[in-house]
């Protein structure tokens, strides 16, 4: 059930491990694969509510396995405008696909100039082979 | 096994008792019950047998080795159970007249100064429930004495080294403090320069267990005492590991102003699988103005609760704290004596002698003898053959142990931690060892015997999981119509909740 | 040396030997030589095991003994039969530690399932914990949930409420960052739109029911002046007035709080005893302490296991719901027990036995000439009365004759110098009611 390691070149990522798919002044994000394979199988996701203003480096949610609990940290600021119930009901998901199925909140930017400092897929391959 | 409710048979009954012939006054319909609460309804002998059973289901000191680190799980003598069920004090009420409770209150006294003399420091409460609100209270304290030096807004940090006990920092929130963690330096000692950089005047306190959750003595405690002192913050000793020091060194001489003590871990309450436990705080004279109310004197010959202390943090818990757990203590205090040194000689020595005997079988992450407790590490046995400190654990449970402590402290990567106590016989730690040693082969011939463990108990290996994201924390009566008609197999049960 | 470590001379010397090192002193090398402890503690003279027993049967026999006693407010003279004791002196139970391996733990975690789902039967809720440490401390961690829940800073108490609960309360609360406001009683009960003013903004509001004056409140509109103004509702409940009174969960209380001792533990001078707190499951992941849950095992058996343990300390640490890591497990098995062996028949025949007694105490003392401190009140098995001078004088005066008449309340209740809390338990007898009223009256 859980995924095969990836990091798909089309993603932004952050150093808290997180990644978001831009799409004009809207982001999806997610937590990466090394994020959830730390935690292992998820049990509970606790999001943030529609309308809340996100910061980036700030956390807007925390996931959970059982023996484990994380913030979930923003990579960008904005407006949370969804949440994604599959996420919420069966945090699995984000195990079993966290770049698609199992993202976790979708948001209006703020600072869209914010994105400029994210990394890219090796940039961040590179930053988790140094840790 | 099936659940004391899937036993229940309406209209069977236990209980007895006396029938007055009185008249029962009416209750405003409003307030009267309106369903009867679903109890078990048993006879008394299948209600021995329900019990009996679930015991059977259950593993304790009493029943075999457990090194359960940090948790002190030595023999509890049986005449402390005979002790504490004398109806003088089993049936004494805590609202009773002090003239009517001399013995009580002298009992209490006298532990309260037993205490003072192992912890040297001046003033005892004996009120807090357990060790976690033993850590509370002093924080408390802390809290009234810098607020009545007007420093309390300045001093907002306590510091907390990474190996602590979660109860710490969950402690110092609740407390309203602000947690500022240091750092363990390469000996498992508190990183001392770390420490420098992060005492200042906004600090409050530091709170460490010493030895230290890994079972080290703090090298540096003396220039520890010295930085929190030279800037007039406290220093809090959390008393979990006193096995390991008793008549040793006291915390009083160490430096430390308030300690809580453990009485079901260095004192022999029976942990009664989860409590009760007692959390005693001693303190330096300084703060003991601060200490809960009432605090219990000796005036003469006779002894009272003095709730006339202004500067008091107020009370902690109902009445005096839990007194059966003091008379156990006390008991076992009575029964070592001044020779308690021995004591903690003897677990000191046991703790040694298994390490010395595991050392080269298991990573040992700070090479030094220990004192009460060591952790040592599974790593290479997880990296070379997938079999890591749960499977280990797991694995001594075939072997007739409980494990030690796994996964913690949180800073050693697959940690096992081990304390033996001084209650084993060398036989028994013989045998440990030589299961922990067969253990390690096994990881390297045949892994999936550690992983597949435990074999012979009740229950494999359970789906926490599951637990965690279905939640079912209490009998799904509305799930099992029929029960009371029909006796129903557990089997069924699962298939009608869909399991 | 004591009869509890089984160490010999040859083994020290084969261990000493083993680890490398010519004596046990030198074990300690790493405490520094400044904090060396290096006299003999000065504790008194080891006792063999009959002394330590006549030593402790005289502490023992120093503290009064069949007294016909009233005493009740908050730790109650119920009977604890002895199918309770016998279950709790099983050792797997009594010295097993906090089930963190389940497997070797299946035995306390059922119980303790078996626990909640009583508690929650009781109180008529979704979840309970395992244990807290007593009545009083259930009640700050009410508080704690409260806080987290709705983000408010201010606790409501009734003062009708146990003086023991109200102090923890004030003791913890400036820790949580929570401010305490009580509301004050109204000839002995609590008004519900005082209670409505005082709620507006209020984290929660803690009542008792019945209080501590042992008069029925409206609990039902209590709950509700609560709850509409976003307060969460937490009723401290006596478990032994549930077969015979509403429960909270019935009237709208997001929490049940209480002292379990009267269900199953002996009085024991105050503890250990356990504490009971139970809520709508809406807040299942702000709950204190330990929670045991169902699951199944690899061969799809089922099982119990810890669970949630994401809330507590020793994952989130500093953002934990609780420090609570030792509860009173053993305790709450006495209480399951104790609840099992009553069963939902015993526990209203229990209930109604109780308020029977009280009933016929409070009016052969009213026929006596005393009168009640709350006139028009319902009460349950305690009651409040005048006894026409200081209450502490009466007490004194009839403990002289074989009789503990109650509890003063102007310990806690300034002018309520001359009033009585007495409380009756099935134990007491209609005779013992005759000597009450014979020292009262006298």
């Amino acid at each position: 059930m859980a995924a095969e390691e990836s990091y798909p070149d089309e993603l932004k990522y952050h150093r808290e491990h997180d990644w978001a798919r831009i799409d004009g002044d809207e982001a999806v994000l997610g937590i990466t694969w090394f994020a959830q394979d730390s935690l292992g199988e998820l049990v509970h996701f606790e999001p943030p509510t529609d309308g809340q203003q996100i910061q980036r480096g700030a956390s807007y949610g925390e996931v959970e396995s059982v023996k484990a609990v994380s913030d979930v940290i923003a990579p960008l600021s904005g407006e949370v405008l969804e949440v994604n119930r599959k996420a919420v009901d069966e945090p699995e998901t984000v195990n079993a696909d966290p770049y698609s199925e199992g993202w976790l909140i979708r948001i209006r930017l703020s600072e869209p100039a914010e994105a400029d400092e994210l990394l890219d897929a090796g940039a961040y391959r590179a930053f988790l082979a140094e840790q | 096994m099936k659940l004391i409710y899937e036993k229940s048979q309406s209209g069977r009954t236990a209980y007895t008792l006396p029938r007055y012939e009185l008249e029962t006054p009416e209750l405003p319909e409003a307030l009267r019950r309106s369903e009867p609460p679903r109890l078990p309804e048993l006879a008394e002998p299948e209600l021995v047998r329900h019990f009996t059973e679930l015991s059977t289901r259950n593993f304790g000191i009493d029943t075999g080795f457990y090194p359960l680190g940090s948790c002190t799980m030595k023999y509890n003598p049986r005449v402390n159970e005979r002790l504490a069920n004398l109806p003088g004090f089993r049936d004494l009420h805590p609202l009773q007249e002090e003239e009517g409770a001399q013995g009580a209150l002298e009992l209490m006294w006298r532990l309260q100064e037993a205490l003072v003399e192992v912890s040297g420091l001046h003033a005892c409460s004996l009120q807090p429930a357990a060790g976690s609100q033993g850590e509370l209270t002093g924080l408390l304290l802390m809290r009234a004495y810098f607020t009545e030096r007007g420093e309390h807004e300045q001093r907002r940090k306590i510091v907390i080294p990474d190996s602590a006990h979660g109860t710490n920092p969950a402690s110092v929130t609740m407390a309203g403090y602000e947690l500022t963690p240091v750092k363990t330096d390469a000996r498992g000692n508190i990183d001392v320069e770390d420490l420098r950089a992060k005492v200042d005047e906004h600090t409050a306190g530091l709170m460490i267990t010493n030895p230290s959750t890994l079972g080290l003595f703090d090298e540096h405690v003396e220039e520890i005492a010295r930085i929190f002192h030279s800037v007039g913050a406290l220093m809090y000793y959390d008393g979990a590991n006193l096995n390991a020091v008793c008549g040793i060194s006291r915390p009083g001489d160490m430096g430390f102003d308030i300690i809580h003590i453990n009485l079901h871990k260095t004192f022999s309450q029976p942990h009664g699988g989860g409590g009760p436990g007692g959390g005693p705080i001693v303190v330096r004279d300084t703060l003991e103005p601060f200490l809960p109310v009432p605090q219990i004197v000796r005036d003469g010959d006779t002894f009272r609760l003095d709730f006339d202390r202004p500067k008091s943090i107020g009370k902690v818990r109902g009445f005096t704290g839990p007194f059966g757990v003091f008379i156990r203590s006390y008991a076992f205090i009575r029964m070592w004596g001044p020779q308690l040194k021995r004591m903690s000689e003897i677990a000191v020595l046991n703790a040694n002698y298994l390490l010395a005997r595991l050392r080269d079988a298991y990573d040992l992450p700070f090479d030094r003898l220990c004192m009460h407790e060591f952790v040592v590490s599974a790593r290479s046995l997880k990296r070379e053959h997938g079999a890591g400190a749960l499977d280990v654990a797991k694995r001594l449970m075939d072997y007739g142990f409980h494990p030690p402590t796994v996964y913690f402290p949180l800073i050693v990567p697959e940690a096992l931690m081990i304390e033996p106590t001084e209650t084993e016989p060398k036989e028994v730690l013989d045998e440990f060892c030589d299961a922990l040693l067969a253990i390690a082969r096994e990881a390297a011939d045949s892994p999936e015997l550690l992983k597949d463990a435990p074999h012979d108990r009740p229950v494999r290996r359970l789906d926490e999981v599951r637990a965690a994201k279905r939640a079912i924390v209490r009998y799904g009566f509305e799930d099992h119509p029929d029960l009371g008609a029909e006796p129903v197999e557990p089997r069924q049960l699962e298939a009608q909740k869909g399991a | 040396m004591t009869p509890f470590v089984s160490l010999t001379e040859r083994d020290e010397r084969e261990m000493l030997d083993a680890i490398g090192v010519s004596s046990v002193d030198e074990l300690f090398r790493d405490v520094p030589e400044g904090v060396r402890f290096r006299r003999e503690l000065a504790l008194e003279p080891a006792l063999s095991e009959p002394e330590v027993v006549a030593h402790l049967e005289q502490l023992a026999a120093r503290n009064v003994r069949d007294e016909v006693s009233f005493l009740g407010a908050g730790i109650y003279d119920h009977y604890v039969p002895a199918v309770v004791d016998a279950v709790l002196q099983r050792g797997e139970f009594l010295t097993a530690y906090t089930p963190y391996q389940p497997e070797l733990s299946q035995g306390v975690l059922q119980a303790i399932f078996e626990y909640q789902t009583a508690i929650c039967e009781l109180t008529g809720m979704d979840v309970s914990n395992a244990s807290g440490y007593d009545g009083t401390t259930v009640a700050a961690d009410a508080c704690y949930v409260a806080k987290h829940v709705t983000g408010r800073s201010i606790v409501v108490v009734t003062e009708a409420t146990n003086p023991q609960v109200r102090q923890v309360v004030k003791t913890f609360a400036p820790g949580f960052g929570l401010e305490v406001v009580e509301v004050p009683h109204r000839d002995g009960v609590t008004d519900p739109d005082e209670l409505a003013e005082a709620a507006r903004d209020a984290a929660c509001v803690i009542f008792q029911q019945p209080n501590f004056f042992g008069n029925l409140e409206a609990a039902p509109e209590l709950a509700a002046a609560a709850s509409e103004a976003g307060a969460l509702a937490v009723a401290h409940v006596d478990p032994l007035s549930l077969g015979v009174l509403e429960a909270p969960g019935s009237y709208g209380c997001a929490l049940a709080i209480g002292e379990g001792q009267g269900a199953g533990n002996h009085q024991s001078f105050g503890g250990p005893h356990y504490g009971f707190l139970a809520a709508r499951s809406e807040f299942i992941r702000r709950m204190p302490g330990r929670i045991v849950g169902e699951t199944v095992d690899a061969a799809g058996e089922r099982g119990y296991v810890l669970t949630l343990q994401t809330r507590e300390q020793h994952i989130r640490r500093e953002k934990a719901t609780s420090n609570i890591t030792t509860n009173q497990t053993l305790l709450a098995l006495g209480g399951l027990v104790y609840l099992s062996w009553l069963g939902p028949q015993g526990l209203r025949e229990l209930g109604e036995t109780c308020l029977g007694l009280a009933h016929h105490a409070k009016t052969r003392l009213q026929e006596a000439g005393l009168e009640p401190t709350f006139s028009g009140q319902t009460t349950g098995k305690e009651f409040a009365v005048r006894v026409g001078r200081n209450a502490a004088d009466v007490v004194r005066d009839a403990r002289a004759q074989g009789v503990h008449p109650g509890y003063p309340l102007g310990r806690d209740y300034p002018g309520l110098d001359d009033s009585l809390l007495v409380a009756l338990t099935e134990k007491r007898t209609p005779a013992d009611i005759d000597r009450l009223v014979e020292v009262l009256a006298s």
